[in-house]
């Protein structure tokens, strides 16, 4: 089979930062009606390739050619003027406006000095028909679901009439129904010839859409391979550049206390209702769910962080049902929140501080607090969690790795008896996973109790003791870490 | 081991710096404007003219202190000026009026103040009103209060010592009003970078949902800065009262935008967490060196008004060119 020519085609394409070389002279093609997978670990690249090809920085030196043309596109306009689009993993759309308008939004189509608005809703409407969506395009974007959002982002860019698509993360936010309904999607663009960037943390769904894949390493292209079907370690190996072992660390065994026990837990806007659940001394206990089933809010609640309707709280015997997360971390429970830059670190401000914020009661304990002791203190914390910054950094410039190592690290320091984390790998490289993982053991082994909430399925099941599967905001059952897998977990999920 | 500790010890002087760390923009402006006025004018480097400048900007500086703190939380105060006159008129009436003497009168004017701070900051974290708002209400409602304790009318007849705290200097160097403004900004500066209420501004600041989920009260922190926000602006009133020997209930009418634009001159973001009280000190000496030396230049009133407007502009552009940098 000869392939078409290609829409894009890079060569030795490279791009420094100062001193530093972030790129080494890439070579890629991307053939029209193909899904290529970029992968590779934070900081491996990928982002600031696509931001080259997108138009946001431009090379430093190298190639690029579109459509056989030379390509050097100024801004993110005129690389989406050429048919390149971008489609971040944070969605940019404008929740109080239509779908048509965010569609149009910089462009509105005009017609006697008016904007015309039904010339849009067409056009908006027929880019929704070519995703298969049925949704009225007058509709405001608020209060769609993330999947459908992430639609509408590409039916933006196809409505600039893209012959790239760059997907950067689509399914970090996206339950396994809603993944399908994009892969179905994304399908249906290969037919018609649009070639397609797909960067993705999720292995397991590389192998379903990929037609190539590119691994990235350090700022290089370290493999490629020409087919999707590429089994998971493979590729994992390739990224990580060194054979793995296994995935998950070893659980160690729960001792016999119970530590916290819930009772009847019910949410004021019946988010969850009824939940019980008891965990042990350096137990690792997981919650899976499909999306909306309510585990996130059942979290909160149990930390402070959102108000308890009925039900107690016990930990030790004691009835420490919190009321704001003030009482759960003096009651020593703490939170690891599900949206690390928005409720885990201050992104502006540094590694340090965010260490020292959680702990300012300790730093003050003589009543003064010096930036000499904040940095001994958070230094400390920065080398036991291997934290890849100075302490003087911005948390923002970390990867979402060591951010989570940050949010950890100012949690341990209160040595809490009880630390629930919530989608505690979400948006982080493989690498870095595994140390999340082996942190979660080093807890649980010090007699930590571990509330791991995941909507990786993989990642609960390897690293809980038990598993409480909850669905549609209920308790659907527990099981042990003998009888649960992929089946008996989606089985009660789906209940 | 040893060199370890050498190593921890080594941020010390940069440490000592950082306490203006994001105020090294308008510390050279400062230094280029007094340059540029000693220079251009005979009269502007002298102690004489520095020792006025302080008494000038006294007012302006015990206020903006606690605006930093409001603006640091990411919050606005549009009360201050009102709140400065009412002060000012409660301790006049309580003085002059009713016979008690000033070391009542000033605490109690004081506590009327920290209430409109109490009740600005209950509006805003108990029933979610936005900061701009509350307060704007509360500059309203304490402007009217004001104005009624005399039906607008001015209180003289103080005792003289009052006034003389704001002109007899000391040691033939300080008055009693500069020597408390800097103390007060002394005491601001050591609580903001040492104090746990300080650093938790920071956290506030920066993002509250973080600080909240951290374990920090956010809601006592927000009334709290409210509450020492007016407590210092009712200061200014005592202050401005001794300098004029008299307390009008007109008083201070747009002092608070004043006081936004030291601060933000001084490198604090109006979106919070970022800045600090040694950056509105030297906010406060730009409008106030500015303001000495236009007048020295013999500038109109009302050009001095345009420099001041594009200082502002200089200042706030300058530092995001910096940041894009």
């Amino acid at each position: 089979m000869t392939k078409p020519p290609p829409i894009l085609s890079l060569r030795q394409v490279r791009k420094t930062y100062g001193q530093i070389e972030v790129l080494h002279g890439i070579d890629l093609d991307i053939h029209p009606g193909e899904v290529v997978a970029l992968l590779g670990e934070n900081g491996a690249g990928k982002s600031t390739l696509s931001n080259v090809i997108s138009g946001t920085v431009p090379p430093t030196s190298g190639d690029m050619k579109w459509l056989g043309a030379d390509y050097a596109p100024a801004s993110p306009r005129e690389a989406m003027d050429a048919g390149v689009g971008m489609i971040h993993q944070e969605l940019k759309l404008l929740p109080q406006l239509s779908i048509a308008e965010n569609i149009f939004v910089g462009r509105y189509l005009m017609k006697a000095g008016r904007i015309d608005r039904r010339a849009m809703e067409d056009r908006a409407q027929a880019g929704l028909k070519r995703l298969g969506l049925d949704i009225p395009p007058s509709r405001l974007v608020e209060g769609l679901s993330t999947a459908n959002q992430q639609l509408i982002e590409i039916a933006k860019a196809l409505t600039l009439n893209a012959r790239l698509l760059i997907l950067d993360e689509p399914t970090a936010a996206l339950g396994g129904e809603e993944t399908q309904l994009l892969f179905r999607q994304i399908e249906r663009l290969k037919a018609e010839g649009v070639g397609i960037i797909y960067i993705s943390h999720r292995l397991e769904e590389i192998r379903q859409i990929a037609d190539r894949i590119v691994v990235m390493r350090d700022g290089a292209k370290v493999q490629e391979f020409d087919r999707g079907d590429v089994p998971v370690r493979t590729i994992v190996e390739a990224m990580v550049g060194r054979s793995l072992e296994r995935m998950f660390p070893e659980i160690p065994a729960p001792a016999d206390s119970v530590t916290l026990e819930v009772e009847g837990l019910t949410s004021p806007e019946d988010r969850f209702r009824n939940i019980s659940f008891s965990v042990k001394r350096g137990e690792v206990f997981g919650i899976a769910g499909l999306m909306g089933a309510g585990r996130t809010e059942l979290v909160r609640a149990l930390t402070g962080a959102d108000p308890i309707h009925r039900g107690t709280v016990r930990l030790n015997g004691r009835d420490i049902t919190p009321r704001s997360p003030i009482d759960a971390i003096r009651n020593g429970m703490v939170l690891v929140p599900e949206d690390r830059k928005l409720q885990g670190v201050v992104l502006d401000h540094s590694i340090a501080e965010n260490i020292g914020y959680a702990n300012l009661p300790e730093l003050a304990a003589n009543g003064w607090i010096t930036q000499r002791k904040l940095h001994a203190f958070a230094d400390d914390f920065i080398r036991k969690f291997g934290v890849k910054g100075h302490g003087r950094q911005n948390a923002g410039e970390l990867s979402g790795g060591n951010q989570q190592k940050v949010v950890l690290a100012k949690w341990l320091a209160r040595k809490p008896q009880v630390v629930v984390l919530d989608e505690p790998t979400r948006g982080i490289d493989v690498g870095a996973r595994s140390s999340i993982y082996e942190l979660i053991m080093d807890l649980a082994r010090n007699g930590v109790s571990v509330i791991v909430v995941s909507s990786d399925l993989e990642e609960v099941l390897g690293v809980s003791n038990r598993i409480m599967v909850m669905a549609q905001g209920n308790q659907a059952g527990i099981l042990d870490r003998k009888d649960a897998n992929d089946v008996s977990v989606m089985e009660l999920a789906t209940l | 081991m040893l060199t370890q500790t050498k190593g921890r010890s080594r941020p010390v002087g940069p440490q000592l710096l950082g306490s203006m760390r994001g105020a090294t923009g308008p510390l050279i402006g400062l230094v280029l404007l007094c340059v540029f006025l000693s220079l251009w004018t005979d009269t502007f480097f002298s102690l004489r003219n520095f020792l006025n400048i302080l008494d000038q900007i006294t007012v302006l500086g015990i206020m903006a202190v606690g605006m930093t703190l409001v603006i640091l939380i990411g919050g606005i105060d549009l009360a201050v000026g009102s709140v400065m006159a009412l002060t000012m008129m409660v301790m006049g009436y309580l003085n002059v009026e009713m016979g008690l003497s000033m070391g009542i009168a000033i605490p109690l004017a004081l506590a009327a103040a920290a209430v409109n701070g109490l009740v600005a900051g209950l509006l805003i974290t108990r029933f979610n009103v936005p900061a701009f708002i509350a307060t704007l209400a509360m500059m309203s409602i304490t402007r009217g209060l004001a104005n009624m304790i005399t039906n607008g009318q001015q209180i003289i007849g103080f005792p003289a010592w009052f006034n003389m705290a704001a002109i007899v200097r000391y040691g033939g160097f300080l008055t009693m009003t500069v020597a408390l403004m800097l103390v007060v900004f002394l005491l601001g500066i050591l609580y903001q970078r040492y104090r746990y209420g300080g650093r938790a501004l920071y956290a506030v600041g920066g993002n509250p949902e973080v600080a909240r989920l951290a374990g920090i009260n956010v809601k006592l922190v927000t009334v709290m800065v409210y509450v020492v926000c007016s407590v210092l602006a009712g200061l200014s009133g005592v202050v401005l009262g001794a300098r004029l020997d008299s307390v009008q209930p007109s008083s201070g009418v747009g002092y608070e935008l004043d006081a936004i634009a030291a601060v933000v001159i001084g490198g604090t973001s109006l979106s919070g967490g970022t800045g600090g009280i040694g950056g509105t000190v030297i906010g406060v000496l730009i409008i106030g060196v500015l303001r000495n030396g236009l007048n020295l230049l013999s500038v109109s009133p009302f050009m001095q008004q345009v420099v001041i407007g594009a200082v502002i502009v200089l200042a706030v552009t300058a530092e995001t060119f910096r940041k894009r940098k």
